[in-house]
């Protein structure tokens, strides 16, 4: 098998579907003379053409309302937002437009798109291009969202996304971009609504996506060495969430810490962990932890921003409490 | 006032009915919201008749598609969805033209290519956009019409979206009803010029005010304007000064205007004006103008009717249509 970064296996599946579809297109910020401000989109624009590689101005309301009209009237578009924290620009386009026009109007429209870009927090960006936004998506009916940690789900996700007739917001990770990852030469798909289970174990329950399960999975090596048997759940897509993979897991190990690196209020953590909670309480033999992000905006200085952010430290102490150990 | 000698007597009387009938149509909503038959936010269209039914009229029917906002009982009628199913779906029921699931300000038709009222102001505008970029794309030949009060042209969505539009050569006419009051704020305080088509020209689009009392002129400068853009492959922008006479939604008792102000636009009223033209063009008389008032309150009445008997949604439409 291949072994390919993320953004590699991204432009991948952008490729292969654009090849297989004539009517999907790709939009946004830099994404075809300069190639893409994270590169996902190389070489595109010399092979589709300005036609289906569309560079478009600073104007994410603009664009993404565009898409939307687009997409409902025949299109497959796909919008590249340079970082998803620019996307709050677009975000009634989506939120009032995309995901609710097929239910406002009775089942008469569908809007074939896909929303992506990276998500989260990165490095010495400060407060505005450092956070995630995934429980703004995840908290909307209509929405399908995915976020991928590994280079061969974020292929098999983004060709499934490209290929549904609903709103995707597909959320990458500036950080991710160059992690490597085995990828297959066939072709292959990942339905929505599958999570992986990255690690197997029976003592805990580590449940998280994105950038932090690669956290999560390096704290379950370390617990391994202390002789803790961590399973390693990865979302990988957070609506449609399978509930019945994180309860499965939870059930065998009766303990669970979820992962966000999102702000700790209203979050995907809180979430996951009430459905753990309202689910499986006769299974569970202490408080679901969760390890998030702090309640603050992300500051410049580096080692205050680690500090604020989930680490394979915070994780593993979040297990060892769940398991009573100290 | 355009003249109207040179048109068919049938051309002008389905317009003159179609006026009427959306003018009937209004009144009846607006009785049925005092009944509270009609719940929510209800915007009637009375006084702005003219031009949803000249646009309309200019349109390549099946192919160019139509947005506007949340004031779209008009647009529906114009745009060809029966008063039965547009009365349905004011009043909730399962018959309405998007299932019970839009209302008022959400009336769509797929196979009309009506998409929509929209309940966000401008929010329409960049899908109007896209529906443009996609008729582009496919090569339909098809146009899109982008309807929005004077009240969205201070958002963001309008000037986004036209820059868009003048840069990518898209097929769509966007069409500012400036009714002269954005809720109760008039346009002299909200907006920095008086005259809304030079925003148009701001991004090189040719623009262009025009009466929206007159449904001839609307009409002609419509199908020039859509004909040009499907030709050139370029947008343009209509400025139509219209006035609603009713307050901007059913709630409002409109007192931030004079009772002058709107009795000096009721006598200019599109209705009567097309109607005193063609009686003095004797294609109409004052009887046939009768005729045809009753027959289209015939079929109001019967929208009310069809509404009342028309069964509730099912429980399980809850949960239908949120993914495709």
């Amino acid at each position: 098998m291949a072994i390919i970064t993320m953004r590699e296996a991204l432009r991948q599946a952008l490729d292969e579907e654009m090849a297989r579809d004539p009517t999907v297109i790709l939009m946004g910020e830099e994404v075809g003379q300069y190639d893409g401000a994270y590169k996902v989109s190389k070489g595109l624009l010399d092979k589709y053409g300005p036609d289906r590689v569309i560079d478009t101005p600073i104007t994410e309301l603009g664009f993404t309302g565009l898409a939307v009209g687009a997409a409902m009237g025949g299109l497959r578009p796909i919008v590249e937002w340079m970082t998803i924290q620019f996307g709050l620009l677009a975000i009634d386009q989506l939120i009032n437009n995309a995901a609710k026009m097929r239910y406002m109007s009775g089942g008469q429209f569908k809007v074939p798109m896909v929303v992506r870009g990276p998500n989260g927090p990165a490095e010495y960006l400060s407060s505005q291009h450092s956070q995630s936004f995934a429980s703004y998506f995840v908290h909307v009916p209509g929405f399908i969202v995915l976020a991928p940690s590994t280079p061969y789900d974020a292929k098999g996700l983004l060709k499934s996304s490209i290929r549904d007739d609903n709103c995707v917001i597909f959320l990458e990770s500036e950080m991710s971009y160059g992690l490597k990852g085995e990828v297959p030469e066939e072709e292959y798909l990942i339905p929505f609504g599958s999570a992986d289970v990255k690690r197997a174990g029976t003592d805990v329950s580590i449940i998280s996506f994105s950038k932090p399960v690669l956290q999560c999975l390096a704290a379950a090596e370390e617990l391994a060495k202390q002789g803790i048997s961590a399973e390693v759940v990865d979302l990988r897509s957070l609506r449609p969430l399978d509930e019945a993979t994180i309860y499965a897991s939870v059930r065998k190990t009766n303990r669970a810490v979820v992962v966000d690196e999102a702000w700790p209020n209203c979050g995907v953590a809180n979430y996951v962990s009430s459905l753990i909670v309202r689910n499986c309480f006769d299974d569970l033999d202490a408080p679901v932890e969760e390890v998030t992000g702090m309640d603050v905006p992300m500051p410049y200085n580096h080692t205050l921003e680690l500090m604020v952010q989930p680490s394979v430290e915070k994780i593993i102490a979040a297990a060892k409490r769940a398991l009573y150990i100290d | 006032m355009r003249p109207i000698k040179g048109y068919k007597k049938d051309f002008l009387s389905e317009m003159l009915r179609e006026m009427l009938l959306i003018r009937r149509f209004e009144e009846k909503a607006g009785q049925m919201y005092g009944l509270r038959k009609i719940g929510g936010f209800c915007h009637l269209y009375n006084g702005q008749e003219a031009v949803s039914t000249g646009a309309a009229a200019a349109m390549v029917k099946g192919v160019d598609v139509l947005l506007t906002g949340y004031r779209d009982h008009g647009h529906a009628i114009s745009m060809g969805i029966t008063p039965n199913a547009i009365m349905a779906e004011l009043y909730g029921k399962l018959t309405g033209c998007s299932k019970g699931k839009g209302g008022s300000m959400h009336l769509f038709s797929a196979e009309k290519k009506m998409w929509g009222g929209n309940g966000i102001v401008g929010g329409q505008i960049p899908v109007a956009t896209g529906s443009a970029f996609a008729q582009k794309y496919l090569k339909t030949n098809g146009a899109t019409l982008c309807f929005f009060g004077d009240g969205a042209i201070h958002q963001g969505a309008f000037h986004e979206s036209l820059n868009l539009a003048a840069l990518w050569k898209l097929p769509v006419l966007y069409l500012c009803e400036n009714n002269q009051y954005g809720m109760g704020t008039s346009l002299d305080r909200a907006s920095s010029v008086k005259d809304l088509y030079i925003k148009g020209q701001a991004y090189g689009i040719p623009s262009k005010q025009i009466s929206g009392m007159d449904v001839i002129e609307v009409y002609e400068e419509v199908k020039e304007a859509l004909e040009a853009i499907k030709k050139e492959y370029f947008p343009r922008f209509l400025e139509v000064k219209t006035y609603r006479y009713r307050g901007h939604s059913m709630s409002d008792p409109a007192k931030y205007r004079t009772k002058e102000e709107t009795e000096a636009y009721m006598a200019q009223d599109p209705i009567i004006l097309l109607k005193d033209r063609m009686i003095q063009e004797k294609m109409l008389t004052e009887d046939e103008f009768q005729d045809m008032d009753k027959e289209v309150k015939e079929i109001v009445a019967q929208s009310v009717e069809f509404a009342e008997n028309s069964p509730e949604p099912d429980h399980s439409e809850i949960t239908t249509d949120i993914l495709a």
